[in-house]
């Protein structure tokens, strides 16, 4: 298939960018959106132009670094996959796509399509994790009886991946979904308790430092979750904070 | 706990508090108004107390407007913060693919009550607030008019075809706020899990048949004015 791309295009993080139009031609429906970007980046390299600078790495959807908002969607049209899963199958011969890095002042474009995501290693460090006194007496996590249902829950948290399309998709750029999704895969173990109260006012207070907007629940984040993390994170993690100030 | 009011799930929590506030405000007010379609009697009675009563007049009154005013400036400020978390907008959007008008458009649908409330204090609080607390009038009877007042003063309020056309549509728009706005209320509480769809079902329909009744009796007192 032929296609024109819209793509942003931008220097550096100081340097104002712009909508640059490329075409691409005989592209296979069966390549994934990074082929058909490698494929461009190889054209414009054999013209000695700048290739496109995008975030990617494993290309299977778990290292959560590709980007990228595809016709006005985080991680583009296609349902519960990263852009590296998405294949070129969701388009036609002729289509005219935009690509856009995902937008966010807590995420500052570095080049082209490329976003410092590191606020959120900076949320995550607030208190994203269990400290384990590893006094030599430790005890194995496996021996603390959990219920399937709670264990359940904290695996399917835990799926985050830290993309950031739930920020990027937002219309407040928030990043509750992320953030809830992080506090609840610790809020719903024992092992989570002893921390549980320092670390949801930690993270909330970071990601407020960070400049993310305010949740309004349109629930776009859900929808546009790779992983298809719920909104009831961050119903959780409302409840755990109140929990927590009133403690 | 003050400072858990400074953070954005604190806000979010005021923004709840003082929606469910509002919403009960409104359930009871529906149910005062719809008294008017079946009594012009009992609406007069109620209305007299409510009008009346001290604890109504100079508690819960100064609440509701409190209410009504922290709702509406915390909404501004929200929504001015949150524009201001992505300085350059996307040159392609896609909102409906993942969200709902409603949900989008909470400011526009708030703004448009907010309008409303404009219209409604000028046709009827101020001159509430007027007869009692300026004139000093609280027999709640008006020269001419059998009985207590406020039913007549209620039918003729919607003689205009213009002002009933107007006031629909802005429960049009009070419709579109808390269709969106009542499930949210529960769900920044905290309140969603396991029962986001009992919730959803219970907002949908508070979300019309309050504001659908409250346009009935507006177009049966059109209709039947004397």
């Amino acid at each position: 298939m032929n296609l024109t791309l819209k793509i942003w295009r931008q220097k550096d993080s100081q340097s104002k960018g712009q909508m640059v139009d490329y075409k691409v031609t005989d592209i296979s429906e069966h390549m994934s959106f990074l082929e058909m970007m490698d494929v461009l980046n190889e054209q414009l390299v054999n013209a000695g132009e700048e290739p496109v600078a995008f975030d990617h790495d494993c290309r299977e959807g778990i290292c959560g670094m590709c980007s990228m908002y595809i016709n006005g969607e985080a991680h583009g049209p296609d349902r519960g996959v990263t852009t590296c899963q998405l294949h070129m199958r969701m388009f036609k011969d002729g289509d005219t796509i935009t690509i856009e890095p995902f937008r966010a002042a807590a995420f500052p474009v570095i080049k082209d399509l490329v976003v410092d995501r590191s606020s959120f290693e900076r949320i995550q460090q607030a208190g994203g994790y269990i400290s384990v006194n590893t006094s030599g007496n430790t005890q194995d996590a496996n021996a603390i009886p959990i219920s399937k249902h709670a264990a359940d829950e904290a695996m399917d948290a835990a799926t985050c991946i830290g993309c950031g399309a739930c920020v990027a998709t937002c219309k407040n750029s928030s990043a509750m979904l992320f953030v809830g999704a992080k506090v609840s895969q610790y809020a719903l173990l024992p092992q989570g308790q002893v921390e549980a109260v320092d670390r949801v006012k930690n993270m909330v207070a970071q990601m407020d430092l960070e400049g993310f907007g305010n949740c309004t629940n349109t629930g776009a984040c859900e929808v546009e979750c790779p992983k298809g993390i719920s909104l009831d994170n961050i119903a959780r993690m409302n409840r755990e904070l109140m929990k927590a100030s009133l403690k | 706990m003050s400072g858990f009011f400074k953070s954005s799930i604190g806000r979010k929590v005021a923004m709840a508090l003082s929606a469910f506030f509002l919403m009960f405000f409104l359930l009871q007010h529906f149910v005062i108004n719809s008294l008017s379609v079946f009594s012009a009697e009992l609406f007069n009675e109620v209305s007299h107390f409510m009008g009346t009563n001290w604890l109504i007049q100079f508690v819960l009154q100064p609440v509701l407007i409190f209410g009504v005013v922290f709702h509406f400036v915390m909404g501004f400020v929200l929504e001015l913060k949150n524009k201001s978390a992505r300085k350059i907008s996307y040159a392609k959007n896609n909102g409906a693919a993942n969200s709902s008008w409603m949900s989008r458009n909470m400011i526009w649908s708030g703004l448009a009550i907010l309008a409303f409330i404009v219209l409604h204090f000028i046709d009827f609080w101020f001159p509430e607030i007027n007869t009692k607390f300026i004139k000093g009038d609280w027999s709640g009877v008006h020269e001419g008019v059998e009985g207590y007042r406020y039913f007549h003063e209620l039918q003729g309020k919607f003689v205009s075809p213009i002002r009933v056309a107007a006031y629909a549509l802005a429960f049009v728009f009070l419709a579109l706020h808390l269709f969106h706005g009542f499930t949210s209320a529960f769900q920044s509480m905290g309140a969603t899990a396991g029962r986001k769809k009992t919730l959803q079902n219970i907002g949908k329909a508070y979300s019309i048949i309050i504001p659908v009744g409250f346009i009935i009796i507006a177009v049966f007192h059109h209709l039947n004015h004397h």
